[in-house]
């Protein structure tokens, strides 16, 4: 069976102290787009990634060149972690041109293909098929790579779910299904909405391998997704890894987090289980990061945020015309156009189609 | 030219497409070792081997959103659903995946997919196997939509939709799968959103698209020879895009317009037609635009009654005369 080395033995200093970095960056801008939503400039939902940032971090510091990321609705924390910058991440949240899908995506639809990153998908599990022809298409063409296809505990009770991994364990996907489970489905608990105790144990009458793991510690984060990525690289097969993680803030920003919950329970994740202050005492133990430098690497990161803010505000809304971009490959290639006839009736703002 | 049936058209279309580009792979039920539900894939298993045709389990949202997310790779999967009426079992993947992925992404990833297959009633399959979703994919951005009704036709449509850098919905007939009519040997495209004029008239405009073109090139034979009416029959091809200028230009010879479909009348598809029609060449017309749809209800079981459901040539001529006074 394919093992993993210990990707953790080999980490300098730099590289440690990065995680810890990407972690605050994430916390950072999620924190400055929840003021953003406050003040009215950002509309719609708002899932934010507040408590849960050493899964996406430490998952996506050990991909390789050929393995891909797709997520749900709560994705500002993947994009972070892949290097989409916090200006068209800021500036996607309130809808402008210069956001990474021109403002056409909003907060659950982050795309960014050239960093392997397939988006933010906005449907309770409707990824999870598209993570496994994403994997599909490596193994295709002969890729050694792996698709580590991201969702929350509330997803394992839709059918499309099911329908992929039957898939997957069927023929052999390397597809790494990431259960990030903070707990809730939306506002209904684990226990009150998913039969069975662990999760990621469904994999087992699927014939797949599955794991669970502590996700409040990034390097044991990082650990068994290289275990799952080999896998899929060496064995071309599919791994279900359920991570133990925890939202402070509501399933969205319109959710009170009053009825299900009690403010002691977040308190108490928070005093003790908090993956940033986790890491970075551990760093401060082990004498890779001083107080000082810590304290550096969270001013940098407000910085970072309160810049991709204003650089939000101002930035322009997309053109009126941009309604009906964006929607055919040809309409938008029309040195390419080989159909005929016409493709939009109603069409007020441009003559396109 | 040689005669061969529609369904062999479809896989003439489908076998020189992945000749072509070996990033064409088919998948659905039955379609490899089972050579198809309605044996429309025969042949192909043989030729291009189980990596490129490929057997999926009854899992209509997991076939088809796995499809889409292999599109995004690059890949340019064709999806074979035996019946378009499991598409609704996938219809997040279908209808809120397939087409909103490009404008989600700022059209940064594609979905360069076919999904095809036979949508249509009148096989005595009953109400859930029976349904016409052309209107519902056709009310969606994002989506192309083509209706084919004679072999020649299914090829063109067909290596055009897989060349296609869209999502586009193939919707064949299983009643035509065995109609025989002219391809030639060369190769040929025919691009969407380009309507044919399927017989020429003077006095009425039919317009028509899947197998009630055939119906109304029946009811156009029995109108000439018994009537002495001329009628035009315009076949759409494609849904969406929609070639607005062949229509338009029919009802500007002829001033008189019958629409029939195999759709349900309730916003269907010739409630578009006829709305575009009015619009851009109400002038012309000499009398108001008559639709001849499915009958507005579930498809019906019993036998006899289904024929009657749908549009059949006799009912064609009553409404054309109908459309005449």
């Amino acid at each position: 069976m394919a093992k993993a080395v210990d990707v953790n033995a080999g980490l300098t200093n730099e590289q440690r102290i990065e995680f810890l970095q990407t972690m605050i960056r994430i916390r950072r801008f999620e924190e400055r787009s929840l003021r953003a939503y406050q003040q009215g400039k950002i509309g719609g939902f708002l899932h934010l990634y507040i408590g849960q940032e050493a899964v996406a971090v430490g998952t996506v510091s050990v991909m390789g060149e050929h393995d891909h990321v797709i997520t749900a609705y709560r994705d500002h924390g993947h994009a972070l972690a892949v290097g989409m910058g916090m200006n068209e991440c800021f500036a996607e949240l309130q809808g402008k041109y210069t956001g990474c899908s021109k403002g056409k995506g909003g907060s659950m639809h982050f795309f960014a293909p050239d960093k392997n990153f397939w988006g933010g998908h906005g449907i309770v599990a409707g990824q999870t098929p598209l993570g496994a022809g994403i994997a599909y298409a490596l193994k295709y063409q002969g890729l050694k790579g792996s698709c580590l296809c991201f969702m929350g505990d509330g997803a394992v009770n839709q059918g499309a779910y099911h329908e992929a991994l039957n898939l997957a364990g069927l023929w052999d996907l390397p597809v790494v299904y990431i259960i990030e489970n903070n707990g809730y489905s939306m506002g209904t608990s684990q226990e009150r909405s998913s039969a069975g105790e662990l999760l990621a144990k469904r994999a087992e009458g699927y014939h797949i391998a599955w794991d669970v793991c502590d996700g409040h510690n990034l390097e044991e984060v990082r650990q068994k997704t290289a275990q799952a990525i080999a896998r899929a690289h060496d064995e071309c097969k599919p791994t279900i890894l359920e991570i133990d993680t925890y939202r402070y803030r509501g399933h969205s920003v319109a959710d009170p987090d009053k009825t299900y919950r009690t403010k002691e329970e977040i308190a108490e994740y928070q005093r003790t289980k908090d993956p940033i202050n986790l890491y970075k005492s551990q760093l401060i133990k082990e004498g890779v990061l001083s107080e000082e430098q810590a304290k550096e690497i969270d001013k940098a990161a407000r910085a970072e945020a309160e810049e991709a803010a204003q650089f939000a505000d101002q930035s322009p809304y997309p053109p009126v015309e941009e309604i009906t971009r964006d929607v055919y490959w040809e309409v938008d290639n029309p040195d390419h156009k080989v159909s005929q006839g016409r493709i939009f009736f109603e069409d007020p703002h441009t003559d396109e189609g | 030219m040689p005669e061969i049936t529609y369904r062999t058209a479809l896989m003439e279309a489908m076998a020189e497409e992945m000749e072509r580009d070996d990033k064409v792979m088919i998948m659905g039920e039955e379609v490899a070792q089972f050579k198809g539900s309605y044996k429309v894939t025969e042949g192909l298993l043989e030729k291009f081997g189980e990596k490129r045709v490929i057997d999926t389990p009854i899992s209509e949202a997991g076939f088809t959103g796995l499809a889409i997310g292999a599109a995004m790779m690059g890949l340019r999967p064709i999806c074979e659903l035996m019946f378009w009426s499991f598409s609704y079992v996938a219809f997040d993947q279908m209808f809120n995946n397939a087409p909103n992925v490009r404008y989600m992404s700022g059209g940064l990833a594609n979905v360069p997919l076919v999904i095809r297959g036979p949508a249509n009633g009148g096989t005595n399959v009953g109400a859930t196997h029976s349904h016409t979703p052309e209107n519902f994919a056709a009310n969606t951005p994002g989506l192309k939509v083509a209706c084919p009704a004679t072999a020649y036709d299914a090829k063109g449509l067909l290596k055009s939709a897989i060349r296609d850098n869209d999502p586009v919905f193939f919707m064949e007939n299983t009643i035509l799968y065995n109609d025989k009519g002219e391809v030639p040997d060369e190769e040929y495209l025919i691009p969407l959103g380009s309507a044919d004029v399927k017989r020429e008239g003077t006095d009425l405009t039919i317009v028509a698209h899947g197998r009630a073109v055939i119906t109304s090139l029946k009811a156009a034979e029995i109108l000439e020879e018994k009537h002495n009416v001329h009628a035009e029959v315009v076949d759409l091809r494609s849904i969406r895009p929609l070639d607005e200028e062949t229509i338009l230009e029919s009802v500007r010879k002829t001033n008189r317009v019958l629409l029939v479909e195999e759709n349900k009348p309730f916003c269907g598809v010739d409630a578009q037609i006829s709305h575009m029609i009015q619009e851009n060449a109400f002038d012309y017309l000499d009398g108001p635009i008559k639709r001849l749809s499915a009958v507005d209800a579930p498809a019906i079981y019993s036998p006899p009654l289904e024929k009657l459901q749908l549009p059949y040539p006799e009912i064609v001529v009553t409404s054309a005369l109908d459309a005449l006074k």
